[in-house]
């Protein structure tokens, strides 16, 4: 869904494991669907950490301890390997996060989620240690992300750090552009382009 | 700089968007049944056509059955996913090879072998493992479905442009050491995370001395480490690999063609953000233990004491160790095996049933093993027949599948049972990857015969 951003403070939901993989994200059977249907990817999110084998809720989870809410999910190191299914990026945005703090993503989900107006915020190692630091201390602690001044602020702390994005990804987001728009208004470009390397 | 992966991405730069990515032309985009949907939906949303539909092809591979490919598939959601690729495929004029048809396989099996995957292109797919078509000399990387739709709709992808890596690897692999114990090896130094950013170019005599389907392998697990693709410049096995194949050049454009390959290759002077190099002489016959591709051992080593010496946090270790029912410090030569599983992407070709005839021909599959073979597609079963190898497998008690991804990640019905151990060619043994709950070792198909053939795992070098 093509939301605008601009800046967003919320509590965070926090998930302290290191490589996340898109499997766990979303498992492989629910890629089944056809259509993008964000609820239903949501619903699903996590589908095998939230619920047992038997398919009773896994109240150890942090998604089900009602402790824990808002749109930002903050992640261990590596966040989005393994596979590339888009799926994992709309099941986030299902769900209701808008910003996915962490240290390192893999590269493909990291792209996936921009193209689906969810935003990737790096971290550095120190910031991450101490945000999860601070959530376990009060969990109702919150975070603002800027995407303008391209900020993220740990609310406890006060401590605040720049992130990285390109200034052309940053229009995107914060005017709902994505990058089909763009690439259908640059075709006289390609032609062009196509016809000279022949 | 001066690197091919620079060679082969600034000859295809429509433009430099300002303080943003690159608009970098795509010669190849393959799709599958699965990733591709809601991009065909975005485009009729849109009101669009695809710009340059033959360039396009599509095949269905996840969902496939590898039994009864001639009936319809039972599972209704599955076969409405397949249908909808053939529905789509049709609609916008797009080459598709259905599920009955000879052409049909795993895409990122069909692509090389029909001569579609080039040196010197950029191809990519809604799959991590379109990392595999770099074995051809081409720049190849997994995309999103977003991504997929970019493509349909002005055969051009925005993008950062990578980092590059070279891995060398030199001297001269042991008895009983392939491809995918190199691979498997390299996950384990890197982690999962150590070429994120990266493209790999793959070098040294190693590499060199790897045949085309060696090289397949190798190119298909860059994404395991992290790397967004992996290639290896192309020489006389991919030329002598490539030619006479289906959509190959032929004739004078042939000629022209093997001469504008042999530039392909990095300067002299190259210069890659990253140079690693490894000794073939330290690469065993590898398996994993863990959780994810990089927590791996050589098959005679014994699992890590702890997380830091599997380079992990010991949260995550100790999670991974109590999924897969080990303990730190064991051994897992003698561990009773459930399934063995030969197939997918990673090692579904001939060279790969070759290599698992050779272990099993003159023995019989251990008795409470079930064994799933499955070729990488209906070509590979073709010449399996014509080299009589599907004979030896017959004799020894093991049954030859039908064409598809298959157990890799069990979106068909080949699932494994929750609890049991499986050893399996394909690529990710993450938690639930070949069915919820599932047990999975990565190996070569070496390691995964003896283990057939034991019922146990089982060093492949004594039964050489």
């Amino acid at each position: 869904m093509k939301q605008k951003f601009n800046v967003i403070t919320s509590t965070c939901v926090p998930l302290p494991l290191e490589n996340v993989d898109t499997d766990q994200i979303i498992p492989a059977r629910f890629l089944k669907a056809t259509t993008r249907e964000e609820r239903f990817f949501g619903d699903n999110l996590f589908r095998d950490w939230r619920y047992k084998a038997d398919g009773s809720l896994n109240k150890d989870f942090v998604l089900n301890d009602p402790t824990y809410s808002g749109c930002i999910l903050v992640a261990g190191k590596n966040f989005g390997s393994g596979s590339s299914r888009e799926h994992a990026a709309w099941a986030i945005a299902g769900y209701g996060f808008r910003v996915v703090i962490s240290s390192f993503f893999a590269d493909i989900h990291k792209n996936n989620e921009l193209n689906n107006f969810v935003l990737p915020v790096v971290v550095s190692e120190s910031f991450l240690a101490e945000l999860f630091e601070s959530i376990r201390k009060n969990p109702k602690t919150e975070v603002e992300v800027d995407l303008p001044k391209q900020t993220v602020t740990n609310k406890a702390t006060g401590k605040s750090e720049y992130f990285d994005i390109n200034g052309y990804k940053k229009h995107c987001l914060m005017n709902g552009l994505d990058d089909i728009d763009f690439l259908v208004q640059n075709q006289k470009k390609t032609e062009l382009w196509e016809q000279q390397r022949k | 700089m001066n690197t091919l992966f620079d060679k082969i991405w600034d000859q295809h730069v429509v433009q430099q968007v300002e303080d943003g990515p690159t608009q970098l032309y795509i010669d190849r985009l393959y799709c599958h049944e699965v990733t591709s949907p809601q991009a065909f939906d975005g485009m009729r949303a849109r009101g669009l056509k695809c710009f340059r539909p033959e360039k396009i092809y599509c095949m269905p591979d996840h969902n496939t059955p590898t039994h009864d490919q001639d009936k319809p598939i039972a599972d209704p959601v599955s076969k409405t996913q397949v249908d909808t690729l053939a529905r789509n495929a049709a609609e916008f004029g797009l080459t598709h090879y259905g599920m009955l048809s000879k052409d049909n396989g795993i895409i990122h099996v069909v692509g090389p072998e029909k001569g579609l995957s080039l040196p010197g292109m950029t191809i990519v797919c809604g799959d991590s493992h379109t990392s595999t078509h770099g074995a051809m000399g081409a720049v190849a990387f997994g995309i999103g479905t977003s991504e997929v739709e970019m493509v349909m709709a002005s055969q051009c992808i925005l993008q950062q442009k990578p980092k590059s890596m070279r891995i060398s690897i030199n001297g001269t692999l042991g008895k009983g050491v392939t491809a995918k114990d190199v691979a498997l090896y390299l996950m384990a130094k890197l982690t999962t995370s150590g070429a994120t950013g990266y493209f790999v170019e793959y070098a040294g005599d190693v590499v060199r001395n790897l045949s085309m389907e060696g090289r397949l392998t190798l190119c298909n697990l860059s994404i395991e480490m992290g790397a967004r693709g992996g290639f290896i410049a192309p020489d006389e096995t991919t030329f002598a690999y490539i030619k006479g194949r289906e959509f190959a050049p032929k004739g004078d454009d042939w000629d022209k063609a093997v001469a504008y390959w042999k530039t392909l290759k990095s300067g002299d002077d190259a210069v890659f953000d990253k140079e690693l190099s490894f000794d073939a002489a330290d690469i065993e016959p590898r398996i994993t233990y863990g959780t994810n591709p990089g927590m791996g051992i050589g098959i005679t080593e014994a699992i890590p004491a702890n997380g830091r010496m599997a380079n992990s946090p010991e949260q995550n270790f100790q999670k991974a160790l109590d999924y897969m029912g080990f303990k730190p410090g064991q051994k897992l030569l003698g561990t009773k095996v459930d399934y063995v599983f030969l197939g997918a992407c990673t090692n579904g070709r001939i060279e790969d049933f070759r290599a698992f005839a050779s272990i099993v021909k003159g023995r019989q599959k251990a008795d409470d093993v079930i064994a799933w073979l499955v070729p990488g597609s209906w070509a590979v079963d073709a010449q399996i027949r014509e080299e009589g190898l599907d004979k030896v497998l017959e004799a020894a008690g093991f049954a030859i599948r039908q064409p598809g991804c298959s157990a890799c990640l069990a979106m068909n019905d080949d699932k494994i049972p929750a609890g049991k151990l499986s050893v399996s060619t394909s690529n990710r043994n993450f938690e639930g990857r070949q069915g919820p709950g599932a047990r999975t070792i990565l190996a070569s198909p070496l390691v995964a015969a003896a283990a057939a053939v034991t019922g146990v795992i089982t060093d492949p070098r004594t039964l050489l």
